[in-house]
């Protein structure tokens, strides 16, 4: 009798083993796979821009660069609106009408990434074309917004981005918006508050699941790879213009890597996918932690939350 | 203006807000869900679902080969998925306090975040890279990584749904705990596991940037399981970043297949739920 329960216990615990191993395993062969791009440029890899496969100089601040910034260009728009939304389903909807907005919500989350892709190729980048085609000349004096008038280019990215982070950002802000404790809102409007101050409470309660639920919506945007490959116009350059097509590192990889002819090109570009790997990872760490720690205050000092916030 | 006032117009302007921005991100799904059907139902016919691509230059032809690609590697990704998810999933929910679950539930977070284009890097150099050849299992099993930690954390939270007491009337029976949870507890929780399998195949078979060097593509039909393979997510996308408009025409028809294939499953899923729910309140 105890040897099965043995048994059992060891025989599903393999089966979660493999979960374990798959992502040690990534860590690992990436780091193997690489080591002839890592050991040739060190860290000047990620310093350099010079990106020349023939020549065999390879330098990842370009698409460092182009992650990054479409990255928190697309959490600029995106936050204010996922919050808005999470708000207001939570907060402010009608009954009847939450069900119906949580499910739309959903389905932008569940829409292909390659379909944000062939729609923003055909529809979104035409659209941010005229935009920039009508930009006033007094505007086109500043860096944001030099350039010619591709329509592909970095704007497009971040839009389709913002799009494709909403859902995610704003189905984890509801979350956190649900556990905290109704008494929070209660005693805000005890006190006189209007509306927007008793939210305002409640936010600021939740605040570190809030920006964990940002940190998320912001990993995986970095990661997002077939979308943001087909507007940005995949050209490895440093630019603050929102006009300038450029490249990030999901890209390129998506990009060029059937191409890679010689070692040394693929190994440079897994590394692009180590690091990629690495940052996803400690951001996704980093928005779990936050929001982990926000379900457990919530748990733990009620009491002495709303006395703190009382005296705010 | 007096501060009452300004305040009660502060808060009306906030409550704007929050409905306008639930309208800003209609918008988008709107037009995409627009684009996507009105251009898609124009480009569909027979010849989509019954022909392979006709070669550069000439028009029609279909994706015969990529649909039935895409069956052949998401099916390889869920034989692969279905038990390990499954069963991680148990030992998750049995062993709920246990260091080595917090483990794996951490590992299966962590998986979930990962980028679908490094898992593709990863199966390329477990599974292309050895053999030198581009295959149908590599992508499958790039799919089948990226299921795992859907389908593992899904059973658990399941699992924990089922009433104690019927597990507990198991063990009291005499029963092992293998045997409560495989004819009592699992059986129960089926709908959920359901639900499990539907949600992660409405994510893998939208998936592209994990096939771009795993199962390639292929303009021949083809079963065979060591050989490139078209799909249809690589497929739409090679047409979609084509010259030929006669290709972004069959690219929308793709488009459109895949949307409705995630709109199934995440239906499908949805009944499952409440089925699992109705069973609950009773």
């Amino acid at each position: 009798m105890r040897i099965r329960e043995t048994w059992f216990r060891v025989g599903t615990g393999l089966f979660g083993l493999v979960l374990v191993l798959i992502v040690v395993g990534i860590g690992f062969e990436l780091s193997r796979q690489s080591l002839l791009s890592i050991q040739k440029f060190g860290f000047s890899f990620w310093r350099t821009g010079t990106w020349d496969p023939v020549s065999g100089e390879f330098g990842a601040l370009p698409f460092i660069w182009g992650t990054l910034y479409s990255s928190i260009l697309a959490l600029v728009i995106a936050t204010p609106v996922a919050l808005g939304i999470a708000i207001f389903i939570a907060e402010l909807c009608p009954a009847g009408l939450r069900q119906p907005l949580v499910f739309l919500t959903e389905l932008l989350a569940a829409i292909p990434s390659i379909v944000y892709g062939l729609w923003g190729i055909f529809v979104l980048v035409p659209i941010v074309r005229s935009l920039e085609v009508w930009t006033p000349p007094a505007l086109r004096q500043l860096p944001f917004f030099s350039g010619p008038p591709l329509g592909v280019g970095i704007l497009s990215a971040a839009l389709i981005l913002a799009i494709m982070v909403i859902p995610f950002t704003s189905s984890v802000a509801r979350e956190v918006l649900r556990s905290v404790p109704a008494a929070q809102r209660e005693g805000a409007y005890a006190l006189g508050a209007t509306r927007f101050e008793a939210i305002h409470a409640t936010l600021f309660y939740a605040r570190t699941g809030i920006i964990g639920a940002i940190m998320l919506g912001f990993g995986r945007a970095l990661g997002e790879t077939m979308a943001v490959t087909m507007v940005i116009g995949n050209s490895p350059r440093i630019s603050l213009s929102l006009f300038t097509p450029q490249y990030t590192m999901a890209a390129v990889i998506a990009n060029e890597f059937t191409e890679a002819a010689d070692e040394l090109y693929l190994d440079a570009l897994i590394e692009i996918g180590l690091v990629l790997f690495i940052i996803t990872l400690i951001v996704n760490l980093l928005s779990r932690l936050l929001i982990w720690s926000m379900a457990n205050t919530g748990r733990r000092s009620r009491a002495d939350a709303i006395g703190v916030e009382a005296a705010a | 203006m007096n501060r009452t006032t300004w305040r009660k117009l502060l808060s009306s302007l906030f409550v704007t807000f929050c409905a306008l921005s639930v309208l800003i991100a209609l918008v988008p799904l709107a037009l995409i869900l627009f684009y996507v059907i009105s251009r898609g139902v124009q480009a569909l016919n027979v010849d989509f679902f019954t022909h392979v691509p006709r070669p550069v230059g000439e028009s029609g032809g279909g994706m015969a080969n990529a649909i039935v690609g895409t069956v052949i590697l998401v099916g390889l990704g869920s034989i692969m998925a279905v038990p390990i998810g499954i069963l991680s999933g148990v030992y998750m929910s049995e062993y709920a306090g246990s260091r080595f679950a917090a483990v794996i539930r951490f590992a299966a977070d962590t998986l979930n975040g990962v980028p679908s284009i490094v898992i593709g890097v990863f199966a390329y150099g477990i599974a292309v890279l050895p053999f030198k050849q581009f295959s149908a299992v590599a992508g499958g099993l790039a799919l089948g990584i990226m299921m795992i930690p859907v389908m593992a954390r899904t059973t658990e939270e399941l699992l924990l749904l089922v009433p104690g007491t019927m597990r507990e009337g198991a063990l009291a029976l005499g029963a092992t705990r293998a045997r409560a949870v495989f004819t009592v507890v699992l059986p129960a929780a089926l709908p959920g596991i359901i639900t499990g399998v539907m949600l992660a195949l409405a994510r893998i078979a939208g998936e592209t940037a994990p096939l771009l060097f795993t199962s390639f593509n292929n303009r021949y039909f083809t079963t065979k399981l060591n050989q490139p393979i078209s799909s249809l997510t690589v497929q739409v996308f090679t047409y979609a970043i084509s010259p030929y408009a006669d290709w972004h025409r069959q690219a929308w028809a793709g488009a459109l297949v895949l949307v409705t294939i995630v709109l199934v499953c995440s239906l499908l899923a949805r009944l499952a739920t409440r089925r699992l729910e109705a069973m609950h309140v009773r």
